[in-house]
């Protein structure tokens, strides 16, 4: 029988895909593994003393220094003589990698440590309850950006992050899914094959804070993909090397599967707005798949 | 060896000496020398260290507490709003027993941005856990560092320690200081071993949540602990005295205590010109002493209380303040006497040296001159020209 480096009875919500990314992101790493993990949801859920899922090293700081406390253990494995065969994973949540944790994280890849960041994007404060953060979407409706009589919701699209990271001439930058299964393990795998800093940001329904039914997680993060909302794509070198390839959905398919996305199907002028993000994705990392040639 | 050094250069030897295999930090006035001359070791090959350069005290502490949780001996140092700015992990440190040892070169907090010293730094830290030593002179601050790890890393620890030096007076004054040797060093410090850490081949999980059910125990556990450093920082000291020859209480200075009239009660280099001025006042038949405080974490209440019980008037020098209360240590000095029968019948609380004031010869006459019957609580050497009223 198979043994889960991330076990089993943690205390996370039903249908959580932070949960099922964590455990895939650790299996694909393997036992090697020491993890250095901020603050938020993950932590909490997985670590309530006296239990841990954890099957592997695992250190919880604070919320923004998950990046400078996997530097530290990587120079002290580098001093041990020990850093070869392990890996070493940073991670958290989107709200400690692209707010709090940015300069840390910054200082991380710049300084060139052979650590993997791992961001779980789940798009808002879901931890404290569901407020906004940098990668929260356009129009979301969170906690504190509540739609109103004077408010569509988040008035800023996604900080990008992946492009962010891709800035710091980093050798492995890749975006992935919670619903694409064997591509997010390939690229985790990917990623701890190569020497130095390396960032990956998976998206990760949070059904509670992004109310759907704990049933459809995997559903609604292939839409995100499928329609262009949530390019996957991987940078080597610098140079954009692989995207998944789509046939794109009309926005209104992913954003009718949410009830933060509720108030905007009234809106035409609104879903519009976001079409145009999708269609600035598709551009942008070449998504699309072209008509095959009829003749 | 005897050696003229500058103040950070003796912390620096002081610290190859303990063999640190991780150093992180972030310049900050006055400590930039110590850790320019750490990189300088490690960049000529005489210190074998990974020497990580980060864009903020905040990261520096947090990499020192990420290579103390995989089990190798870490260092950082810093001053002032660098110490603030790192302060969430400060707390951390303690609260996951990480041994680590930090100098900081004490120095006065903003607004106004000021580079000198006092010792509000530190001081506003005093709850996070750590322990916290001041030295008076570059000799002491070098013997403090290779305590500060003996002591932090003994399994019954397991804490870290802040050696406290006064920026500037310190740091970059220049001072004879016995520097041990390596094998001295080694005699007295062995190799750190981990009782916890992050290794692959035993996994742990390290900063877990604690909820109500479990949070408070581990908070009274480094409450305890403080107790048992008050017992065992005296055996140590003692070790050490064995080792290289100097003689600490690693608590508290008593000088020219024991048939005193009139006491000062002090921390850091000030204590050394507070001698000076006790040893002339006692060459003019003065009864008068100096109480130095080196161990304001864990804090030395009995030996305070030994030593004021039977001192008539005794006088507080803070270099710090608590604004809109007491100055910090003259407060826990009074808490010291509260409710005993035997205690000084005055205790006088005196605020000096904030944001590099000199603190003269003079300043401290003018501190014993006020032990009088009468409680005080001044601002020393204070410019009534620079306290009018209004301003244009």
């Amino acid at each position: 029988m198979n043994k889960f480096l991330f076990a089993p009875g943690h205390t996370a919500c039903a249908g959580c895909g932070q949960s099922l990314a964590a455990r895939l992101v650790i299996d694909a790493s393997g036992p090697n593994t020491i993890v250095a993990n901020n603050t938020g949801c993950l932590e909490v859920f997985s670590t309530k003393y006296p239990e841990s899922a954890w099957e592997v090293p695992w250190i919880h700081s604070l919320f923004e220094n998950a990046s400078a406390v996997a530097s530290g253990v990587e120079a002290a494995l580098i001093y041990l003589g020990k850093k070869d065969g392990v890996n070493v994973i940073a991670q958290g949540g989107d709200g400690g990698t692209a707010d709090i944790g940015l300069q840390a994280l910054s200082g991380m890849l710049e300084r060139g440590h052979d650590i993997l960041y791992v961001c779980y994007d789940n798009e808002a404060y879901m931890n404290t309850g569901v407020q906004r953060s940098g990668l929260t979407p356009f129009s979301s409706n969170t906690s504190t950006s509540p739609i109103g009589s004077a408010s569509l919701g988040n008035i800023r699209p996604k900080k990008p992050m992946p492009e962010i990271a891709r800035a710091h001439g980093i050798p492995y930058v890749a975006t992935a899914s919670t619903a694409f299964i064997p591509d997010l393990q390939r690229k985790v795998k990917k990623a701890v094959s190569i020497k130095g800093p390396k960032y990956i940001q998976i998206h990760v329904p949070c059904p509670l804070g992004w109310r759907h039914d704990s049933s459809l997680t995997t559903q609604v993060a292939k839409l995100a993909v499928e329609t262009g909302l949530y390019p996957l794509f991987e940078y080597e070198n610098g140079a954009l090397s692989a995207q998944r390839k789509i046939k794109p959905l009309p926005v209104e398919e992913y954003l009718k599967t949410q009830g933060r996305f509720k108030h905007l199907l009234n809106n035409p002028e609104q879903v519009k707005l976001i079409q145009a993000i999708a269609d600035n994705n598709i551009a942008r990392y070449n998504l699309k798949i072209e008509a095959e040639n009829s003749a | 060896m005897k050696e003229f050094l500058e103040g950070s250069r003796a912390v620096a030897e002081a610290v190859k000496l303990c063999k640190p295999g991780v150093i992180s930090a972030y310049p900050i006035t006055p400590q930039t020398h110590i850790v320019e001359e750490l990189a300088q070791f490690v960049a000529d090959g005489a210190l074998n260290s990974q020497f990580v350069n980060v864009e903020s005290e905040h990261s520096a502490a947090s990499v020192v507490l990420g290579s103390t949780a995989t089990g190798v001996r870490s260092y950082t140092a810093t001053s002032s709003q660098g110490l603030f700015y790192m302060a969430e992990v400060v707390f951390n440190i303690a609260g996951m027993r990480l041994p680590v040892v930090m100098t900081c070169a004490n120095r006065a907090i903003s607004a106004p941005i000021n580079i000198w010293n006092d010792q509000q730094d530190s001081v506003s830290l005093r709850d996070a856990g750590w322990i916290q030593l001041y030295a008076e002179d570059n000799q002491e601050v070098v013997d403090l560092h290779l305590m500060a790890y003996r002591l932090g890393e003994d399994k019954s620890v397991m804490l870290p320690v802040m050696v406290c030096m006064d920026g500037f007076i310190l740091t970059h004054g220049i001072e004879t200081v016995d520097m041990p040797t390596q094998e001295q060093a080694d005699k007295f410090l062995p190799p750190y071993h981990a009782l916890y850490k992050l290794d692959v081949d035993n996994p742990m999980t390290l900063g877990p949540l604690a909820d109500p059910d479990y949070y408070i125990e581990t908070r009274y556990a480094i409450q305890e602990t403080h107790k048992h450093v008050l017992t065992l920082l005296p055996k140590i000291t003692a070790e050490f005295s064995k080792v290289f020859g100097r003689t600490y209480n690693g608590l508290i200075e008593e000088y020219r205590v024991k048939d005193a009239e009139r006491v000062i009660v002090a921390m850091g280099s000030v204590c050394g010109t507070v001698k000076d001025v006790v040893d002339e006042l006692r060459d003019k038949g003065k009864k008068v002493g100096l109480l130095k405080i080196v161990s304001y974490r864990p804090f030395p209440a009995q030996q305070i209380y030994e030593a004021l019980k039977a001192i008539p008037k005794v006088g507080v020098l803070d270099k710090a303040v608590s604004l809109g209360s007491f100055a910090p240590l003259s407060a826990e000095i009074k808490a010291v006497f509260f409710g005993k029968k035997k205690k000084p019948e005055v205790i006088s609380s005196f605020v000096a040296g904030l944001g590099g004031r000199d603190i003269t010869k003079n300043s401290v006459r003018e501190m014993f001159s006020m032990l009088t019957a009468k409680e005080r609580s001044e601002f020393i050497d204070l410019k009534p020209e620079l306290l009018k009223d209004t301003y244009e």
